[in-house]
């Protein structure tokens, strides 16, 4: 009753809008939160063509998923705690105002 | 189940912008937690229950705790309201809506649309705890391996990055008091030089 | 129809009391085939929703009796003989007490804060098997499940904490999401010790792994084993820190920061925040008892025709009652010996057990006379030393030495 582009459209959206706050928000923990969604995203696409595949006995969707959603809470980790240490740097974690290399 | 459907990505999609586009931090990760329950709720209705509690355990049981925390560490006062956007917000709304242009074509105009198995969904039966155990056991063994790796160096490496450094550690009774009376002036000097560095780049 | 419904219902009350399979069967049967999920879900809940409050209620009565009595002092005995009515009380106390918010308090996440507690500690309630066919939802995957939705609720605790814009709240709540992350692993660590011995992650399945008598008088529990006895005593020590119950109380003992993250809540927000405590500490005992007592199964083989949920229960309160009487006995940890405790002495002793398990696992096919001592004193002896040895190790860099008083003249 639902087709398969109908999960592959919500994921694309989901995509986009992740796309779109980690490009314009300044705060460098948005930025993250963006990127977070973005890998929701694509594990959302995974689990929806495994669904629908051929064979879904080969679990390989669900496994893609299940590494990814251990290798994203390891990335939030470090990305975390690199925003930390800028913090305590910079006294800010307004990326316009973290370009000490620019130029 | 296109109710449910329905539903479930109208919330999914609206906690996204939300957790995109409002002023307060807190909110946003709040809206981010919201935006994750909905996720799990589509893992649950394409049958990989698994995955839909893993990621109920692991994203919002950990990972929005970790963001709100770091929103709570790196607070400088909550006084002035600022712009929320960066400088270059046009190019990056352009991005996104070019991407998801590029895939909405995609995807429509594939074969998947006409394709008339992947109209509705296959009442395969969900796969067994079990299953997932063993193929993780034999033919994943060494992407857990590794993963396990992976989480090991992330916990190790988040710990050491965000430690203080050693000189100004933590210190308790008396001997603070004494080292305390000299790092002021060090930390004066060199707040001082990076005002200077400030002044020179405006 | 009406005649159906009525024998149907009788039909099930009898089943449920004699512990007898499919007991909504016939109830169902006589609805049309459009209704029935929905009715099979609400005969599920209700009486959840029915217990475990009224358990709550007692509980309240107990604790205060119980706290009263190792105190040396009476307790509760104005309202109604014994005090027996002083949850009603109580109840109407919170009922009829003014909801204040602070001014400058964010309202929505303020007001929603307590319902995203409640809400998913109701929910871990599903799985727990109550009897020998009485379980709400069979999960496959239901331990997940159940850690899952405990997970969820710490997000409340902040949400209480930083929306009453109060520094003791925000304080408490960091403190209190710091001592439940930190408590999590080693809880999950001595559940999966049963998983990996039982197989499943299905609580149904972990308990019909318990099944069986040695020598026809001792059960087959996990917590007659010396892995899942230290397992055990890991999961208490675990779930008593999870719920924020003594010694582990700090975000909520009177005299730290206030009451921590419930400072600025009152009236019935308070209560369903004191609700939603107990309620959680329900659900870890009652997984306590599954995963560790043998859920259900009865302790001696002639005790077999007392149906399952009896022993449920009567395992589930005597686990509050332990609760209860470490709270009256124990005094307060710091929030520095609580963190340490966790991460420096029980993540270890919980990945040692997760080894002893596996070797009292294979050491099962051991089959000369003597064996069952031999493994015993192995087992017992591999976690015995490093808990005496880590024990001092962590408690020797804290020399006893004479205190040095300064008085003010």
């Amino acid at each position: 009753m639902i087709p398969l582009h109908d999960y592959l459209i919500v994921s694309a959206l989901l995509f986009a809008i992740g796309l779109a706050g980690a490009l314009t928000r300044r705060n460098a923990i948005l930025v993250l939160v963006g990127i977070e969604l973005m890998l929701n995203a694509a594990n959302l696409n995974f689990i929806a063509f495994w669904r629908y595949s051929p064979d879904p006995e080969a679990l390989t969707g669900i496994m893609f998923v299940i590494f990814s959603i251990a290798v994203a809470a390891a990335e939030a980790a470090v990305g975390l705690a690199l925003i930390i240490a800028v913090y305590r740097h910079y006294k800010t974690v307004n990326l316009d105002q973290v370009d000490s290399l620019k130029g | 189940m296109q109710i449910a459907f329905a539903i479930i990505a109208a919330l999914t999609l609206v906690s996204a912008i939300a957790a995109m586009s409002l002023r307060n931090l807190v909110h946003c990760a709040l809206c981010l937690a919201l935006a994750f329950a909905g996720l799990a709720a589509f893992y649950l209705q394409l049958g990989a229950a698994f995955a839909g509690w893993a990621q109920v355990l692991v994203y919002i049981g950990a990972v929005a705790i970790l963001i709100v925390f770091a929103i709570l560490l790196t607070r400088s006062g909550e006084g002035t309201p600022q712009p929320i956007l960066s400088r270059s917000w046009g190019v990056g709304i352009a991005i996104a809506v070019l991407v998801f242009g590029v895939l909405a074509k995609a995807i429509m105009s594939s074969s998947l649309t006409s394709n008339s198995l992947l109209q509705k969904m296959p009442s395969k039966p969900e796969p067994t705890v079990h299953q997932i155990g063993d193929q993780l056991m034999t033919r994943y063994v060494l992407p857990l391996e590794i993963i396990g790796l992976l989480l090991t160096a992330a916990a190790i490496g988040a710990v050491i990055i965000a430690m203080k450094d050693a000189g100004k550690g933590q210190l308790t009774g008396p001997r603070a008091k004494a080292t305390q009376m000299e790092i002021p002036p060090q930390s004066n000097n060199a707040s001082s030089a990076s005002h200077e560095l400030e002044e020179v780049r405006s | 129809m009406i005649g159906e419904l009525f024998n149907g219902l009788m039909l099930m009350i009898w089943k449920v009391l004699t512990d007898q399979p499919d007991p909504k069967a016939d109830f169902l049967a006589a609805l049309p085939e459009r209704a029935r999920p929905l009715v099979a879900a609400i005969l599920s809940i209700t009486p959840i929703l029915m217990i475990f409050p009224g358990l709550f209620a007692a509980t309240t009565w107990l604790e205060r009796k119980g706290l009263g009595r190792i105190q040396n002092r009476l307790g509760p005995n104005r309202v109604g003989p014994f005090g027996w009515f002083q949850p009603i009380a109580d109840g109407l106390k919170m009922l009829t007490k003014e909801d204040i918010v602070p001014r400058n308090a964010d309202k929505v996440v303020h007001f929603l804060a307590p319902v995203v507690l409640l809400v998913p500690t109701l929910l871990a309630f599903a799985v727990l098997p109550y009897g020998r066919n009485l379980v709400p939802i069979n999960l496959d995957a239901g331990m997940l499940f159940f850690f899952a939705v405990g997970a969820s609720t710490e997000l409340s605790i902040f949400m209480a904490g930083w929306a009453s814009r109060n520094k003791y709240s925000l304080l408490g709540a960091m403190r209190a999401i710091a001592q439940m992350i930190s408590y999590e692993i080693p809880l999950i660590l001595s559940s999966v010790t049963v998983i990996m011995i039982a197989g499943s992650l299905s609580l149904v399945a972990i308990v019909q792994h318990q099944a069986g008598y040695t020598f026809g008088l001792v059960p087959h529990w996990y917590v007659l084993t010396p892995w899942g006895f230290a397992g055990f005593v890991i999961f208490i020590i675990a779930s008593l820190a999870e719920s924020n119950r003594s010694p582990f109380d700090l975000p909520e003992a009177e005299s730290e920061l206030i009451a921590g993250h419930l400072t600025e809540y009152s009236g019935f927000k308070y209560a369903l925040f004191f609700l939603a405590e107990y309620l959680g500490m329900f659900a870890m005992c009652g997984l306590a008892t599954t995963l560790f007592l043998g859920g259900w199964r009865a302790p001696l083989p002639f005790l077999e025709i007392v149906p399952g949920y009896i022993w449920f229960f009567g395992k589930l309160i005597l686990l509050v009652f332990l609760f209860i009487w470490i709270r009256g006995t124990v005094p307060r940890l710091r929030v520095d010996q609580l963190l340490n405790l966790a991460w420096k002495f029980m993540l270890p002793m919980a990945l040692l057990n997760l080894i002893v398990a596996a070797i009292w696992h294979y050491t099962g096919a051991w089959d000369f006379p003597s064996a069952l001592l031999w493994r015993w004193l192995l087992c017992a002896g591999m976690i015995a030393g490093p808990y005496y040895w880590l024990g001092r190790g962590l408690t020797g860099r804290a020399k006893l030495v004479k205190r040095n008083y300064r008085f003010a003249d």
